[in-house]
């Protein structure tokens, strides 16, 4: 009873409206892409055709499964990197003293207000330097690099808060500050660690510019750019480039099906609380 | 027992790797694209000095003031389209109702899509010739409709402030809904009890208690907005004409499409120092630093 006097009409209406705004593309992008060409343009375009998966295979053939694989290599290496980097030096932050702690915390804070848009002229520069141009590191690193700071920002937090007799008592039993590192500090900060891995998972797998800019050979293309590619390459066949769109973003929306909860943590990482 | 190193806790050492990493393709480039803004670099070539010649250049290139002044108008108009509906819409999914719930999860969706996906998507949508709207509004003959809304030079920017927002409301809908979601039921118990309607429950408790947040998200729409860039890039490529050539699009089609990196360079300069100085600045008016002590507080 109470429930129904509470129901606010004027805002659930509002809410359909934003539904249907944002449903959809995506349901347009969907059915689109299980068309196929022939006839794309005469069919009506919000019923549904016979669902045909011509268009699926054709960006299958052309290349795609080994952009998926270089999109994977790079968000691979760009999360273990984070990972492994970021949490080392939470440590040192949190457990260390003197002025090299404090005035690293401070300049990832900096780096934070870094725009990586702004940056892409140096980068390309300081990548060509290193010979680096063309290849998947040269997507990796830039990419873990602009990762770091928020990850860091999100794991000191988190590590602060865990009480230091934690790390006495292993003191006392003998262990270095490499042991605690492993074997305390990252089971410990577990939910923290999950949060920084999906948000540099996301970077690095919708990550358009850097490999826009720093790769050019179609062996080291990924996936937002084989969109982008796509799009010049099939041209007016619209059901071909929507379903590459579909097909690079199935392994998002599984992770979102599998734990909205966490996937929505790591997209506003450091930011929500 | 060994005392020394271990008394003194963690080596600083350990902060090393992140360190080095983030300084060669963060810092540096830094200080490298204030040295290549005053070269002749075309990307290929060891950049030659050219003095303040890209720095004038700067002052009178009115394709890029034209950019700037893009860039701002982008600014604004995604402040103002996107934080009242993230806003609203975020209050509006923090409700722990079922179908508030359903609809967060479908609110989310755009957040699962890559920035060329969705430029992608928006392209093909609104294509004059090939596009959904295009489709619909032939099969409806209503061929007064107008379906070039991306060739048209008055109205591409706003269909970029509206695919932009397409985008990123979702993000901020979940900042506001996190937000809202601390705030305490018994506030919201007690002003119904003194006869407080939803709208005045709303501008008295709601918008108050979520001040740090409104803050947060304008901080990131502000300083995002100047640096947007795949979305443009891939939708408009800057037209038609230079209808949404903003900033960052000025400096890569100056950078990379006509090899001219030494003012790319000078215009990256300004981007990296507005983003930078409106970051400190919005810091300093709003107390974003202090957010969390304020949360504690409340």
């Amino acid at each position: 009873m109470r429930r129904l006097l509470h129901l606010n009409i004027p805002g659930a209406l509002a809410g359909l409206v934003w539904l249907v705004i944002v449903a959809l593309p995506v349901y347009w992008m969907v059915i689109t892409s299980l068309r196929k060409q022939a006839g794309y343009l005469t069919a009506d375009p919000i019923v549904p055709g016979r669902p045909t998966t011509a268009q699926y295979h054709r960006v299958i053939a052309v290349g795609f499964l080994s952009y998926l694989r270089n999109s994977a290599i790079v968000t691979f290496a760009v999360v273990s990197i984070v990972l492994v980097f970021a949490l080392m030096a939470s440590y040192a932050i949190v457990r260390g003293r003197g002025w090299i702690a404090s005035g690293s915390f401070r300049l990832f804070l900096l780096g934070l207000a870094i725009p990586l848009q702004a940056a892409i002229i140096p980068i390309f520069f300081v990548v060509n330097k290193l010979h680096l141009y063309d290849t998947l590191p040269a997507l990796i690193f830039p990419t873990a690099a602009f990762s770091i700071p928020i990850s860091v920002l999100i794991l000191v937090n988190f590590l602060r808060d865990v009480p230091t007799e934690l790390f006495e008592a292993m003191k006392i039993d003998g262990a270095s500050e490499w042991q605690m590192l492993w074997r305390l500090a990252a089971p410990l900060s577990r939910p923290a660690l999950l949060t920084v891995g999906i948000f540099a998972a996301l970077q690095a797998w919708n990550g358009f510019l850097f490999p826009l800019v720093l790769t050019q050979s179609s062996g080291t293309r990924v996936l937002p750019f084989a969109l982008y590619d796509f799009q010049t390459q099939f041209g007016i066949n619209v059901p071909a480039v929507l379903a590459a769109v579909v097909l690079t973003t199935l392994p998002v929306f599984a992770l979102y099906l599998i734990g909205r909860r966490q996937l929505l943590g790591g997209l506003t990482a450091g930011f929500s609380r | 027992m060994r005392a020394g190193s271990k008394r003194k806790g963690a080596s600083p050492l350990l902060a090393l790797p992140a360190l080095g990493l983030f300084a060669i393709f963060a810092l540096v480039p830094m200080i490298v694209v204030v040295v290549l803004s005053f070269t002749y670099y075309n990307g290929i070539s060891s950049p030659t000095f050219a003095g303040f010649a890209n720095w004038s250049r700067f002052l009178h290139d009115s394709t890029t003031h034209h950019a700037i002044w893009l860039s701002l108008e982008i600014m604004v108009l995604s402040w103002l389209f996107q934080t009242p509906l993230a806003l609203l819409l975020g209050v509006f999914v923090s409700g722990r109702q079922r179908y508030r719930a359903v609809l967060a999860a479908a609110y989310f969706v755009p957040l699962l899509f890559s920035a060329a996906a969705i430029a992608i998507t928006w392209r093909n949508l609104l294509d004059p010739n090939f596009g959904l709207l295009a489709n619909l509004t032939h099969r409806l003959h209503m061929s007064w409709f107008p379906t070039s809304w991306l060739g048209n030079p008055g109205l591409a920017l706003y269909m970029m402030v509206f695919i932009i927002s397409w985008q990123f409301i979702p993000f901020h809908m979940l900042l506001y809904q996190a937000g809202a979601r601390q705030i305490p039921r018994s506030i919201y118990e007690a002003a119904e009890i003194d006869g407080a309607g939803r709208v005045g429950q709303f501008l008295h408790i709601t918008l108050p208690l979520l001040r740090n947040t409104i803050v947060t998200s304008s901080v990131l729409i502000l300083v995002g907005s100047l640096t947007y860039f795949d979305l443009v890039f891939i939708v408009t490529g800057g037209g038609p004409g230079f209808a949404t050539r903003i900033l960052p699009l000025d400096m890569y089609i100056n950078g990379f499409e006509r090899s001219d990196m030494g003012y790319a360079s000078a215009i990256s300069v300004v981007l990296v120092t507005a983003a930078l100085g409106l970051s400190l600045l919005l810091i300093r008016v709003t107390g974003f630093g202090r957010f969390r002590s304020t949360h504690e507080g409340a």
